[in-house]
């Protein structure tokens, strides 16, 4: 029983709840985002540190016991990720100080980050299905206002499509947990994992996982991510960052746990599955990226190869390549988060998401091109970036099991990567500078402290790699060993 | 009852379905508000109706209802509605601004 494991979701949610009460109080309202998301950041570490010192971390919510009260688990993956989405959301948030409009600072976009921050820190951290799908309506419902808030044109007509889709999905969502907990009675993940593995996954099981893949699939964008480039692309930066960075790694996150603590015994048609969606999703994602000549929708299509990349690293299901998935799971967060944040200065300094009309930037704003080169190169995995390391990894679990084709597909999408945001870099930053400094629409001063703070993770994750990695040899430690987790979960202590 | 209420479920999924799928806006909407109706039929029916007492510990039945589909529905029902009266909102707004509830002409345009 450790007490500590709710305070990533209660601090965030408190300080939302606070927030609302004050709402021409603007200067107030940053300093208690501030002070929450930070209390957050250093409870998630502090959970890391118990992870590391004393195993995995169990709250039984109001002291009933494990199959019949609702737990909160906090194993190193879950504490890893709830990190880096409050270091993700923090920075992100930064930027939000300096490029929310009056307006939307006016009816609550900072409460509403909060409340999506709690939602998805409770999806990491929870150890019950049903919670899981609270937390995911949580996270969606302030997603939903987010991207709707401030109510132009293309804000409305793409959250329709967005709002539609994901309600759908979560009713199906609810259908699969109706007829999980009709084949085994329970729905508490260890609980789970056990009775699974006791009368063996049958076709029954198999299909209900497949279900629940359809359902996972929808939300992390894998292969079925056709509602993604609009609905990422049309809010203001600041939101679409968080949007990146956090909202389909959730869904990555449940594939991730429900197909290594529950569904893992017919790897064959569910995993193999897995890593051919993911493959088409890499293809169809690298085609969109390279075909565009809008920043945003180039920035929303690498968000689905990097999806595609990492579930392939799911499917392949050795130690190798949920080291690499991990590793890249927590460079993609903050990789995402800074290019576009970076992008979306871009776009505010020079008035206009297209390309073709953006020219010369890095003359008058030198720091702003270096730091989107360095992040272009790590989104494309050139060493000495976060990106290469895990990438290394997935390829290496994927040689291993003799999948060339996927090997290739992802090395010949890392090269289109490449392509598609140096073709950003090429074209909006270098040749003729075609804005003076007075005739630009804005500064772009926001991005210094949220940018450099990103950029240093990033360097800091790719150089001390082998640091990071004793962190996550630990985190695939448990997704390896089921027993592990189900044996935190029941012990009484 | 269970045969009944399973067969209900799933004509109310082809009716969302059905609607959800159909061009005018409003259509939809009422399309993912059945559909959220269909679940919560399935989700009670599927662990069994009703077979003995209330699950209280003092009364010594020997069979007791699943208490638990009851909570989970009740979950879902609040999140549903609240969505569905978001949708709605959504929808009419999206329609003063943007003067159709034509979902082939809310596609966007190709050069923007």
């Amino acid at each position: 029983m450790n007490n500590l494991v709710v305070f990533p979701i209660l601090l965030p949610v408190l300080s939302g709840m606070i927030m609302f009460l004050f709402r021409d109080n603007i200067r107030l309202q940053k300093w208690i985002s501030i002070i929450g998301l930070s209390g957050a950041l250093v409870t998630s570490l502090f959970l890391v540190n118990a992870n590391m010192n004393d195993g995995i971390q169990v709250l039984q919510v109001g002291g009933w016991e494990a199959p019949f009260g609702i737990s909160l688990v906090a194993d190193m993956l879950a504490s890893l990720l709830v990190s880096t989405s409050s270091i993700v959301s923090l920075a992100c948030l930064i930027y939000a100080f300096h490029s929310t409009d009056k307006q939307r600072e006016r009816h609550y976009t900072y409460p509403l980050i909060m409340l999506l921050v709690c939602g998805v820190n409770g999806s990491f951290l929870t150890g019950d299905l049903f919670n899981l799908f609270v937390f995911f309506e949580v996270m969606l419902i302030a997603s939903y206002v987010l991207l709707s808030l401030g109510g132009s044109k293309t804000q409305l007509r793409e959250s329709i499509k967005y709002v539609a889709i994901n309600i759908i999905s979560s009713m199906l969502f609810i259908v699969a947990i109706a007829y999980l907990y009709g084949v085994v009675g329970t729905l508490n993940m260890a609980h789970l994992s056990e009775r699974v593995a006791e009368i063996g996954q049958d076709g029954m099981i198999t299909t209900i996982s497949l279900m629940f893949l359809l359902v996972f699939g929808l939300k992390a964008a894998l292969f079925l991510y056709f509602w993604l480039p609009g609905s990422y692309s049309s809010p203001p930066a600041a939101v679409s960052a968080i949007f990146a960075a956090l909202l389909t790694k959730v869904g990555i996150y449940t594939i991730l746990r429900m197909f290594t603590l529950v569904f893992y015994h017919h790897t064959a048609v569910t995993h193999n599955l897995m890593i051919w969606l993911a493959g088409l999703t890499m293809l169809f994602g690298a085609f969109g990226a390279v075909s565009q000549w809008n920043v945003r929708k180039i920035l929303a299509y690498n968000v689905i190869i990097a999806v595609g990349f990492i579930v392939v690293g799911i499917g392949l299901n050795n130690a190798a390549a949920l080291t690499g998935t991990l590793f890249y799971l927590v460079h993609d967060m903050i990789a995402k988060a800074l290019i576009f944040i970076l992008g979306g200065a871009m776009i505010s300094i020079a008035g206009t998401h297209k390309l073709r009309e953006i020219s010369g930037l890095i003359s008058h704003h030198p720091l702003l091109g270096w730091l989107f080169f360095l992040s272009a190169l790590a989104l494309a995995g050139v060493p000495p970036f976060s990106g290469f390391v895990g990438k290394l990894m997935i390829l290496q679990g994927g040689v291993e099991k003799e999948f060339y084709a996927i090997v290739s597909i992802s090395l010949v999408t890392s090269l289109l990567v490449l392509y598609s945001v140096m073709k950003i870099f090429i074209h909006g930053f270098w040749g003729e500078t075609i804005l003076s400094e007075d005739e630009e629409k804005s500064t772009g001063k926001g991005i210094l402290i949220p940018g450099s703070i990103l950029a240093a993770f990033i360097i800091a994750l790719g150089l001390g790699a082998d640091w990071a990695l004793i962190y996550i040899d630990q985190a695939v430690e448990v997704l390896m060993n089921p027993s592990l987790y189900i044996e935190a979960v029941y012990s009484k202590s | 009852m269970e045969t009944f209420m399973t067969i209900i479920a799933g004509i109310l999924f082809t009716v969302g379905t059905y609607l959800a799928l159909s061009k005018s806006l409003l259509r939809i909407i009422l399309g993912t508000a059945i559909f959220a109706h269909a679940t919560h039929l399935m989700l009670l029916t599927i662990a069994g109706l009703k077979q003995g007492a209330a699950p209280l510990l003092g009364e010594q039945s020997g069979t007791y209802t699943d208490p638990l589909p009851q909570a989970l529905i009740l979950t879902s029902i609040v999140i549903s509605f609240a969505l569905t009266a978001y949708f709605l909102v959504l929808g009419y707004r999206a329609y003063i601004e943007l003067g159709t509830d034509d979902m082939d002409k809310l596609r966007g345009e190709e050069h923007e």
